[in-house]
Order: structure tokens, then sequence, then C-alpha cells
């Protein structure tokens, strides 16, 4: 029966694609289905900031302003950034660029996809029985004294998070198994070295959330103990558990992000990548770094202080396999020929914001100053610099870089551009005084302030009515493109990867003939060769 | 430069100073690398725009440029972090052996402190200047963050444990004490200060408070209301008929109350017993449109207070 609906080839209707075992199809469902989520939690996003616009209450009392940015970060999290990438252009490309007809598992791929939907089902029914107010930390005790639906939430993210296992595993065999014949590990793109590391962290570090969530459930239903002074339990157990897959996640987040930006500098500046080895290493040795540093957003919890010291040590090494990453970036770009494109602006805006968010790491990865900027604004401007600014403007980029492939069609560069720079602008508006309102001691999840934050607040409101504005003209331009777009070719900006060589968009099969794989991923050279001798 | 220093609040702690100066020094490096950064990125960007495919170097990479820039980076953050874990170790964690110990006790959403005479105090801790001051803390809830912006301290009160922090006033004058762990519905009003006076007269403030906190004399009325401030009971009960988290104690005695009993809506008129119950046991009964979370005060109340509490209640006709 089941095997009747499931297809891989094509059908039309919305069974169609809710059965359809082609990764191309599962990759736009979920796209749909977080950006869905994406604008619900932009909206939510905005109704804080306005709430903030004046000391006091503006529009919600403080137990709604608690739920809305408690819904803000657990959607923006676990439905939005962590799966953003992977499952929409991960699942899109990933057989495209290696060369192959799908992924190893196409049925597991839409299981994945289900999962995922029931996972965003639970949690926003969540929002019926009184949504939680917890923060997206669930930190101990709080969790377990609060009312609301946290128990749906918590299983809603459980469940979740098995759609990011699975994906995981799915991707590393397919990139391990499925490649194209000469598609040596040599002539990998980036993009996909970085989901290869991305899906290898996912598979490690997401069973540990799950059985950190399972705990609380546990702890919430039957009061067993595990982090609940009172019966002997220790909340600190929890906070170490919590960012043992937390803080990996962060890298979950970004690496893919950074995996688009090195295909969208190569492409537009018409450069091969600068230094390969030393990007692919870089992307390990964030990912592994990543893993032993989780305890830095613990440095005020009352953990030992040798403790802290370790866990600031370890930190600062992320910074350099990141900083080579930039710098090779920068290097690409030498010598090339730039074209300010629409990805190519978000890609620049990147390793502009990027570049912030993450310096502004070095005073939270030192013990001295952390002290005094933990759980201040300082912190929330850092981390939507490097999630926001990193990983959301990478996903823009690709986007619009990848957009004519996925539609067949093109969209308008110059109203491209525009959103761009509005993105840009918004972004800086919105996020930079967040640190001056940081250094000036502004606590975060703050309902109310104390009146000298005004200023800062208000700019930052201002700003980010400009990014809804940034965010709503690119989507309505791509949507108008798609609708009455104009034919995209094959290759419109030139690239070398595989999924440039098939057609826009690409049969269900991907390619009429599995290609055989001659040169590198960024041998734009070659490229220019051909057009002469087809000259 | 002036534009700069005033990014930061008043220093008023002895180190707060050795905090700023990390600051700055991180700043300053981080700046240099994001000018570099920036500006050849910039450079690059209008120098190569648009220039003819044929004339696109093929440059696969440098080795010695890019272990360079792995090298010195290394080297900068490791200096940054021994910098970092200097002034951590020699001022943040060192308090000196004559300071004044007080223990801080986190409440949602209340700031207990607890001088070594037993006297307490709610949401001021009034301390002597150039005394070193060691904080003992913990919470009886949820998990609050101690945090005093213009000391450069922070530190979690975290149930179940003690966790210290410390510090010395040099300047005499008011500091504002912000929580910074989300601890609930009222998490940006949990404010507290920090009222810093000189030596002789905080000794003098402490020897008359001492008096006071003998309750003995006091009749049960004036003694319930110095309970109810003293215990927290009025951070989420009003006493001038205001909504707050909890109920209004306002005319509340004798006057009929609808509340849920095990999920049951039911009705019952606000006597004595019905008071020490909610004092006692709070998720008994949860009045209709109000939050179940208000914690038991079994053992933190002896008969006689309880008693005194209730009478203060039926005095607020």
């Amino acid at each position: 029966m089941l095997n009747k609906l499931l297809s891989h080839e094509p059908r039309p209707g919305i069974l169609g694609w809710l059965f359809s075992t082609d990764h191309k199809r599962i990759a736009l469902l979920y796209f749909w289905t977080i950006i869905f989520i994406f604008l619900i939690a932009g909206i939510f996003a905005l109704l804080i900031r306005t709430e903030l616009f004046l000391p006091g209450k503006q529009t919600v009392d403080s137990d709604t302003y608690n739920r809305l940015f408690t819904l803000h970060g657990v959607m923006m999290v676990f439905l939005v950034i962590v799966p953003l990438i992977p499952a929409v252009m991960g699942n899109y490309l990933i057989p495209l660029m290696i060369g192959a007809r799908d992924v190893a598992f196409p049925k597991l791929n839409l299981l994945s996809y289900w999962i995922f939907l029931a996972g965003v089902i639970v949690i926003l029914s969540s929002l019926i029985f009184g949504a939680i107010d917890t923060g997206w930390t669930f930190y101990t005790p709080y969790s377990l004294k609060t009312g609301g639906g946290v128990l749906l939430a918590l299983f809603g993210v459980f469940i979740v998070g098995f759609s990011s296992i699975l994906t995981g595993l799915n991707f590393v065999v397919t990139i391990h198994r499925l490649r194209a014949p000469g598609m040596t590990w040599s002539k990998l793109p980036l993009f996909v070295w970085a989901l290869y590391a991305t899906s290898l962290m996912n598979v490690i570090s997401t069973p540990v959330i799950g059985i950190t969530l399972l705990l609380l459930i546990l702890e919430r239903v039957f009061g067993v103990g595990f982090f609940d002074p009172t019966k002997g339990g220790d909340p600190l157990m929890f906070q170490h558990f919590f960012w043992f897959y937390s803080h990996p996640v962060v890298y979950i987040m970004i690496l893919p992000g950074m995996g688009i930006i090195s295909e969208l500098i190569a492409v537009h500046s018409r450069k091969r990548i600068f230094g390969y080895w030393a990007m692919a290493a870089a992307i390990f040795g964030i990912a592994f770094i990543g893993f032993i540093v989780w305890a830095h957003h613990m440095f005020v919890s009352g953990m030992s202080d040798v403790a802290r010291w370790i866990f600031s040590f370890l930190t600062f090494f992320v910074a350099v396999p990141t900083g080579v990453k930039i710098f090779n970036w920068i290097a690409t770009l030498y010598k090339g020929s730039i074209r300010l494109t629409t990805p190519m602006l978000f890609a620049l805006s990147f390793l502009f914001l990027f570049t912030i968010g993450g310096l502004t790491g070095l005073w939270l990865a030192t013990i001295a100053t952390d002290v005094y900027l933990h759980d201040t604004y300082f912190v929330v401007a850092h981390f939507h610099y490097v999630m926001v600014g990193g990983a959301i403007t990478a996903f823009f980029g690709g986007l619009f870089h990848w957009f004519p492939k996925i539609t067949g069609r093109m969209y308008n560069e110059n109203w491209g551009r525009l959103g761009a720079i509005l993105i840009f602008i918004g972004f800086n508006l919105t996020f930079f005084p967040q640190f001056l309102l940081g250094m000036q001691g502004m606590p975060r999840r703050y309902w109310d302030y104390l009146p000298e934050f005004t200023l800062l607040n208000q700019i930052s409101t201002i700003g980010s009515y400009t990014i809804a504005l940034g965010v709503f003209v690119s989507l309505l331009i791509l949507l108008l493109a798609w609708i009455r777009g104009q034919k995209a070719p094959e290759n419109p900006w030139g690239g070398a990867t595989l999924e440039w060589k098939t057609s826009s968009p690409p049969p269900y099969y991907n390619f009429e003939e599995i290609p055989h794989v001659e040169h590198g991923p960024y041998d734009f050279e070659h490229l220019l060769k051909k057009e002469k001798v087809s000259q | 430069m002036l534009w700069i220093t005033n990014l930061f609040p008043k220093i008023g702690s002895s180190y707060g100073k050795e905090v700023d100066n990390l600051f700055w020094f991180i700043f300053w490096i981080s700046l240099f690398f994001f000018l570099i950064v920036q500006i050849a990125m910039i450079y690059f960007v209008v120098r190569y725009r648009n220039r003819r495919e044929e004339e696109v170097s093929n440059i696969e990479g440098n080795n010695f440029l890019e272990i360079t820039w792995t090298i010195i980076p290394t080297i900068i953050l490791v200096i940054i972090f021994f910098y970092g874990v200097y002034v951590f170790d020699n001022f943040q964690r060192r308090p000196p052996a004559n300071s004044l110990e007080i223990k801080v006790i986190g409440h949602q959403w209340w700031w207990e402190f607890q001088y070594p005479n037993g006297y307490t105090t709610r949401d001021t801790l009034i301390v002597p200047t150039n005394k070193p001051i060691k904080l003992i803390m913990t919470s009886t809830d949820v998990i609050h963050s101690f945090y005093v912006r213009s000391f450069r301290i922070k530190e979690d009160a975290v149930p179940g444990r003690y966790t210290w922090t410390w510090f010395k006033v040099v300047e005499p004058g008011v500091y504002d004490i912000q929580c910074a762990e989300y601890c609930g519905s009222r998490h940006s009003k949990m404010i507290g200060y920090i009222k810093a006076v000189n030596r002789n007269d905080f000794e003098s403030w402490l020897a008359s408070v001492s008096k006071e906190t003998d309750l003995s004399s006091l009749s049960p009325v004036e003694k319930g209301k110095k309970l109810s401030q003293i215990k927290g009971c009025t951070s989420c009960h009003s006493v001038d008929g205001s909504q707050l988290v909890g109920p209004t104690w306002k005319g509340l005695y004798s006057h009929e109350v609808v509340v849920l009993e095990n999920g049951k809506e039911k009705k019952l008129i606000a006597d004595e017993n019905y008071l020490r119950e909610s004092i006692l046991n709070p998720n008994a009964k949860i009045v209709k449109g109000f939050q179940n979370i208000m914690p038991s005060y079994q053992g933190q109340l002896n008969e006689d207070e309880i008693l005194s509490i209730i009478e203060y209640i039926k005095s607020l006709k």
C-alpha cells in the first residue's frame, strides 16, 4: 500500500509531493515548512522589539513577552537554523554536486521530513496548551516549576532530533558511496565537505540533547530528581548536558553556511578557492573543537574555577580555524573577477557580519570580561551576528544563487540587490546597538529596562523593521520570479560544480547520464577553455 | 576618547578598572584584525570588479601565508587567555581574608541579604566602603544571577549550592543590582540596590537596626506586616488592591474567593484556615486566574508568625 503511494517520479497533487522520495521535492517540502516557521518566529521578534521600544509595558505584559522570546528562540534554533541549510540545500544539492541520482536512502529521507513535520506540529500545538516561557535553554529548576506546554515543547524538540540524526546518517552514506566516477575527495565542493562535517556532528551530538530532554520530561512527570536540587538533583548537571549538544549545534548551524559562502565567493569572483585543503581541514577543526568547549556558557554558573580556565583556554582555539577560513575567503577575492550579484552581496555581507560575530566572541571566551558581559545584550548581539549575520545571510545568498537551478527562472538582479542591502543595513541597525546595550549593562530576557537604555533600544527596534522590509522584498521578488520570471539557462553563473551541468530545473533523475568528473569544483579556467573551443 | 570611556557604566568597585582595561586590550586587537579583513575585502572588490575572466590569476594557495595566519592568531589568542585568567584569578576570585561575609538569597523576585548578626534586608544591601565584602549566595527557588554592572561582577545564585563573589566599593553611592539569569514573570523587575556608605555610618546603622530584628515587642498586626516584607509575601501580593503576580490581600479576609481545587472550580470564604493552608500548602487551592507558582512556607514560619501574618491580612480591609 505504502509502496504504491511512494514515488520517485514526479506525480501531481499534494499527495504526489508528500509521498515523493525525490530529494529535490523533499528539499522543497522542507523549504516551505521552514520558511513558514521562519516568518512566524520573525513576527515574534518584531513583537519583542516593539515591546522594547520604550521601557515599561507597550504592547504585551511580561508573561506574554517571556513566551514570545522563548518561542522565537525555540523555533529559530531547533526548527529553522539547524535544519535550514542541510535539509533544504543539502538535500537539493548534495546528490547533484556529487553526480548522484538521489541520496543513499530516499525513503529514509522522506521519513526524516515526516518526523520533522510531526515535531513541528507538536511544538506548535504547545501554543494551544499555554505557550512555554522557559527560554530556549529550558534551564532547571525553572523549567520544572513553570506551567504551560513545557512537556509538549520538549517532546517536539525530542522528535525533531531524530530527523536531524537520520538526515545526517543519510548524507554521510551518500557522500561516501554515491560519488560519480572521478569525483575524488579532492574534487568535492566545499559545500559538500561542510555538510559532511555537519552530518557527523548531528549524528554524534543530537542523541545527547534527546536524552537530556527525555530526562527532563521524566523529571517533570515523575519527579525523579535528576536536576531538581530539592530532590538531590543538580541544575548544573542539566546545563552541562544541555550545552554538550547546544554548543556543537552552533557549528551545526554555521558550518553549512560557511560551505555556501565558499561556493558563492569562488563562483562570483571567477577564481578557485584559496587553499582548498586548508578550508576543508578548517571545517573539521571547527567541528572537533566545537565539541570540547561547551562549558564556556557556564562561566558564572558556579562551576569550579579550574573548569572555567580549561574551557576558556579551549574556546580560544575555535578562533584559529575560523580565522583561517575568513583570511582564505578574502585571499580568494585577490586578483579575481568580482561580480556584485545578489548572492555575492550576501556573501560579502557575511564576511562583514560574521567577522564581527566571531571577534566579539573573544570577549566572551575571556573569563574576566565574560563575567561582566555574560547574559547581557552583548551576548544577544554576538550570537545574532553569528547565527543570523552568518547562517541566515549565507542561506539567503545560497537561495539567490541556486534559485535559477531550482526553479528554472531568473529573478530581477536589481531588486535582489536592494533586498540584500536592506537586510544588511537593518541587521546592523538592530544588533550593533545591542553590543553597546550589553556594555552598558542591560541583561538579556528583560521585558522592562532602566530608562538610560531607551535610545539604543529604539534604534534597534527601527532596525528590526528594516530587516523585515528587506526579507519581504527578497522573498517577494523570488516568488514573483518563480511565477513569471525569465527562463534560466543551465549555468547562469558559470559555475564549475556538477549541479550546473544539468538542466534548470533538473529532471527527477538529475542527470541524463552520470557525469565523469575530470576537473575540480572551482576550475573556471577549464570552463573558459571549453567555451573557446565551442566558439 | 571620552565617548569611548562613557560606553561603560561608572566603575564603583576596586577592580572594575582591571576588567575594563582587559576589555580595551581585546578591543584594539579585534579592531586591528577587523580592519585588515574589511579593508582588504573592499579594496579587492573595487580593484578586481568585473575584470575580464582571462585576467583572473590561477592561485591555488600560499603555504607561507596560510601558516602565518594560523600561527600569529594562535599566539595572540593564548596571550588574551592568560590576561583573562590573570584578571579573573588575581582580582575577581581573590577576596582578602578580612572580608565581611554577607549571605545573599535569591527569591522569585527579590533579593534577601543576611548580615553576620542575623539581620536581614530586602533588595537593598547596605555596605561599608573600602571594606572587602564577600557574598555567599544561594537561591530558594530557581536560578538567579547577582549582577552589579558598576562593580563588573556577576555570579549565579543556584538553589541547592553555594556560590560566591566579592567586591570592595571605593566610591560611596547607590549601585543597581540586576538579576541576569532568567527567572520568570518578574525577572526584569528583580532590581535591587547596593548602598555604599562610609565605615562609621555603616557600623552605627547596623547597631541600630539590629534591635529591630527583635519582633517580640510588636503587636501581632505590626509583626505580621514586618514579616510579610522580610519573607517576600508582598512582592507578589499587594496590600493596596493593585494586581501583582498573586491576588491582593486588601479586602481578602471574610470575602468570597473562587479557587480551583484539583482542577475543579469552587467558591469559599477566605477564613483563617484557608489563609493558613494557602501559606503552608499553596498548591492545594489556586485562586482562579492566577498561576500555581507560590512556594510553600512550611518550616519557614512558626505558628506564631503565621498567626501574625493572618492578623495583618485581616487588618487590610
